[in-house]
């Protein structure tokens, strides 16, 4: 058998109070795509960190290889040098310097002192070829959408003498034409001979390419399985993720007569200052008290935006067309006002605009609605432990006490700390913008599990999704969104994840 | 079963306190390196640092920045910066004095109205930073030069202006009066003594009265030697203050107004809502917003209260020196941002505490007045208060980064 090009064994990394690693052995042969999967706090980042010299030789125990020769990275640059690119999730790209400028940050081609900018540019033209990407490359990064942005990070480590290119979850912000772009390019790059290792949540996509997948589990490995060789399905994925078979991913609720209206949008338009256009075109909905509408469309088809919009329109769009609640029109001024008509909004974003990360769990439950908890405008500490506790049980929310700080979460947890800061609001229309998005399985169910008891109660839920087979499994009835209108409606009898997409890439 | 459910609360608890120390361990780094300054000044100087007189010096010095100091922190807190408080004050105490000396209305009426100004200056500057999101840094040095050429142009034609009267000048002068009993500790003022034991008795008071509100909640409570021990230091601190205090003057009016200025702040951040939202308002403005918190009506309470202060600190100032001058304030907003930023605020938005603040401007004052009696030379004293300030904010970032 050949020498494989990485080969990590016996890797333990602990930090303190947690083995992070235990023992992993992780082997990767040369030209091929190596998926890493596993649920959230499984180890793979921790394991692409101790690669990549952010964790350096030294601080975890076990050996690394690089075709057979053993690797001491002290730092990113030794790793880089060894040739080793990552691209994480969130794109290291300065919004303000044009395409070429960034593929060469910190590799500047120079005539002695000055920037050759001639030679970069033509250079750059060659290596956006390379990744299928026809953009000028004096555009400037700020100009670009994500998908773009997320070629031009991977056109920026081709250029560097690359051995094995290691992405970090790239399409989870990414919309299905551009996650499809990019495993092609994936494909593409394999066939030049370049070896990748693919960290992804969406085990869909993990199964299109991979040649061999490794499982992580509370940081050890659990197989690596050859996709072809050993018939691998995504019921076996999530049985070895997980260690037990969901049977069902999406939870089963009863189904209920749906009730009154609750919340209707009658020629709802938007245009954006920031954005210069009208991001919404006479957008007409209607939602039910007691169901799941689901929100479908690709990534900037304007689904956080219509959220927002109605939303008290904190990004402060100019709006014409009419918001009912309950059949009573209304003008929200901003979101305390939507909140006060018994409206939440569980952010995309939970770490962007979601929670405050730098705060503990209680004061992130209570913050929307802290007059629920006070008195003569004194706030009751011990009400809040109270509720705080409530929620952390109810929404079974793992953290070590409610006085821990968000940030020290996992995504998973964080999220449902967002909801529970939600649901203290009391509120009866829920939207929910891509509730499960970068959160491991477990989590998801449980997620899908809150949402059906919140509907059986009554409530209402608008879900954003960019996941279509969540859209089909938890909704009643299905909108989808392109550029900045509704393109269709359907009840979810008749919904298929082909009739969705049609609409969705009708511009 | 019952058993290891009281093991998993008390572990829960602990680990509860943990997080809680680690979180304030930059606070509490901040009081034990002020207690050392003070022993450290105490031995050079021959105990005559820690004498009742300077001690009573001392916080009079102080009251007029760390009421700045406790409106910075909230500045910082949102993310912003006040450059213009310093001049702001200046002017305000000139006005203060015109208004008094020159068109001859009554004292309680100039510092009410001087207070409304200074909102109304700090809303002013807080326009453009609420409304538009021009940088506060831009907004609030452009205002510090206006507020800089008003208090040129008032002091122009009369230069310093003398203030006479009593009333005004008491406040950063005067002493709250001692109660006549002849015969009773004839060195020491007894109202100050009592007001002590007051605040004794009231501080033991209310740790009770919480720790069973906790009790009835079935939360569980530091064991009940720990809470005493808390009690015993406590009631040591604030009685040897007192103390130290009685041998004097006894308590300043500069003392009373600090002390009811950090009770009102203090009681505001951590009790109300509206703390609440200040704090999160600078921890993610966006998710501040999009929980219903108006982050520009925040902007705009935060920078008010900032100009209130502002006003009560040239109250302050004009008082001591018993007249306004034409370079009041001048240097003001740095000795507030470097209290602030000693006593464990955090730049990046969220963190900081008012209390901590006041540590921060004790610690600097000390510096001040220890190197002051031990005869040092000022060059010195500017090198070693910035490296004091550079110490203390790469302290509170490395104690950050490892949690």
């Amino acid at each position: 058998m050949e020498t494989p090009i990485l080969e990590m064994k016996s890797i333990t990394k602990e930090f303190p109070g947690v083995k992070a690693l235990d023992d992993v052995t992780f082997s990767v042969r040369k030209g091929e795509i190596h998926c890493l999967v596993g649920e959230n706090g499984a180890g793979k980042s921790t394991l692409m960190k101790v690669l990549s010299g952010v964790h350096p030789f030294g601080s975890y125990t076990g050996d690394i290889n690089i075709e057979g020769e053993l690797q001491k990275f002290g730092n990113i640059r030794d790793s880089e040098k060894a040739g080793i690119a990552i691209i994480y999730q969130e794109l290291a790209l300065i919004p303000e310097l044009s395409v070429y400028e960034n593929i060469f940050l910190g590799n500047e081609i120079t005539n002695g002192l000055v920037i050759d900018s001639n030679e970069s540019i033509s250079q750059a033209v060659e290596i956006l070829k390379k990744v299928g990407l026809d953009v000028n490359p004096m555009a400037k990064i700020k100009n670009l959408g994500v998908g773009k942005q997320q070629l031009v990070e991977i056109a920026k480590a081709l250029k560097k003498d690359v051995k094995i290119l290691i992405l970090d979850e790239p399409t989870a912000a990414l919309n299905e034409n551009d996650s499809d772009n990019l495993l092609h390019l994936i494909l593409e790059l394999k066939k030049q001979g370049v070896t990748s290792i693919l960290i992804s949540h969406k085990l869909r996509e993990v199964l299109e390419i991979a040649d061999t997948i490794t499982v992580l589990r509370d940081g050890k490995t659990v197989t690596t399985l050859d996709v072809e060789s050993d018939k691998v399905s995504e019921p076996i994925l999530i049985k070895n993720m997980v260690g037990r078979s969901i049977d069902n991913v999406f939870p089963k609720r009863e189904k209920i007569t749906v009730g009154d209206e609750v919340l209707r949008l009658e020629d709802w338009s938007a245009f954006s200052y920031a954005h210069g256009r009208e991001i919404l075109h006479n957008v007409n909905i209607k939602v039910h008290a007691g169901e799941i509408v689901g929100i479908a469309g690709l990534m900037g088809s304007g689904r956080t935006e219509l959220a927002k919009s109605v939303f008290g329109n904190p990004d402060h769009y100019r709006l014409s067309g009419k918001v009912f609640i309950r059949g009573v029109e209304q003008k929200f001024r901003d979101p305390g006002d939507a909140i006060k008509s018994s409206m939440a909004y569980v952010t995309e974003d939970r770490k962007g605009n979601g929670l405050i990360l730098i705060d503990d769990v209680k004061h992130n439950i209570s913050l929307a609605n802290l007059k629920e908890i006070a008195k003569a405008g004194v706030i009751n500490e011990n009400e809040e432990i109270l509720v705080a506790n409530q929620y952390r049980a109810d929404l079974n929310i793992k953290t070590p006490s409610i006085q821990q700080k968000v940030r020290n979460l996992s995504g998973g947890n964080q999220q449902k700390v967002s909801l529970g800061k939600w649901l203290f609001v009391k509120p009866g229309i829920m939207i929910l913008d891509e509730p499960t998005r970068g959160i491991d399985v477990g989590a998801k169910y449980e997620i899908y599990t809150i949402m059906n008891s919140l509907v059986e109660k009554g409530m209402s839920i608008i879900m954003i999704s960019s996941e279509l087979p969540e859209v089909l499994g938890m909704s009643d009835r299905i909108y989808v969104m392109s550029a900045g209108k509704i393109k269709g409606e359907m009840p979810i009898e008749e919904a298929s994840q082909e009739e969705i997409m049609k609409l969705a890439v009708d511009y | 079963m019952e058993e290891s459910k009281q093991t998993t609360n008390e572990k829960e608890h602990l680990t509860s306190l943990l997080t809680v120390l680690k979180t304030n361990i930059s606070a509490y780094f901040m009081f034990i390196a002020l207690i050392v300054i003070m022993v450290f000044f105490t031995v050079t100087t021959d105990g005559v640092f820690i004498s009742s007189r300077n001690i009573s010096n001392l916080i009079n010095q102080m009251g007029y920045i760390a009421v700045l100091a406790v409106g910075m922190t909230l500045i910082i807190v949102i993310r912003h910066i006040e450059l213009s408080v310093g001049y702001l004050a200046g002017f305000l105490g000139a006005f203060s004095a015109i208004a008094m000396t020159f068109w001859g209305w009554p004292v309680y009426a100039v510092i009410p109205a001087v207070m409304i100004l200074g909102v109304l200056a700090g809303m002013l500057t807080a326009t453009p930073v609420a409304k538009l999101g021009v940088p506060a840094f831009v907004s609030t040095m452009a205002a510090g030069l206006i507020f800089r050429g008003a208090l040129l142009l008032v002091t122009m034609g009369t230069g310093t202006i003398v203030i006479k009267n009593s009333v005004f000048n008491a406040i950063g002068n005067g002493f709250i009066p001692d109660l006549p009993i002849p015969g009773l500790l004839p060195e020491r003022h007894k109202l100050t003594l009592i007001l002590g034991l007051a605040a004794i008795v009231l501080s033991i008071f209310s740790a009770i009265k919480s720790r069973k509100t906790r009790q009835s909640y079935n939360f569980s409570v530091p064991n009940f030697g720990l809470f005493v021990a808390q009690m015993v230091l406590v009631s040591v601190l604030i009685g040897y203050v007192t103390w130290i205090l009685s041998g004097y003057n006894g308590i300043s009016w500069s003392l009373v107004i600090l002390l009811v200025v950090v009770a009102v702040f203090q009681f505001i951040t951590t009790k109300t809502p509206l703390g609440r939202h200040i704090y999160a308002v600078g921890g993610n403005p966006e998710a501040a917003e999009l929980s219903g918190i108006s982050v520009s009506k925040i902007t705009y309470i935060v920078f008010g209260a900032m100009g209130m202060l502002s006003s009560l600190s040239g109250i302050m100032y004009a008082s001591r020196l018993r007249s306004a001058t034409t370079t009041a304030g001048l240097g003001f907003e740095t000795d507030a941002i470097a209290a602030a930023f000693v006593g464990g605020v955090s730049a990046a938005g969220g963190v900081g505490t008012i209390t901590g603040s006041i540590i921060g401007a004790l610690v600097m004052m000390s510096l001040t007045s220890g190197m002051n009696l031990m005869g040092i030379d000022i060059s010195i004293q500017y090198i070693v208060r910035g490296a004091v300030l550079v110490l203390a904010v790469i302290f509170d970032r490395i104690t950050r980064r490892k949690m």
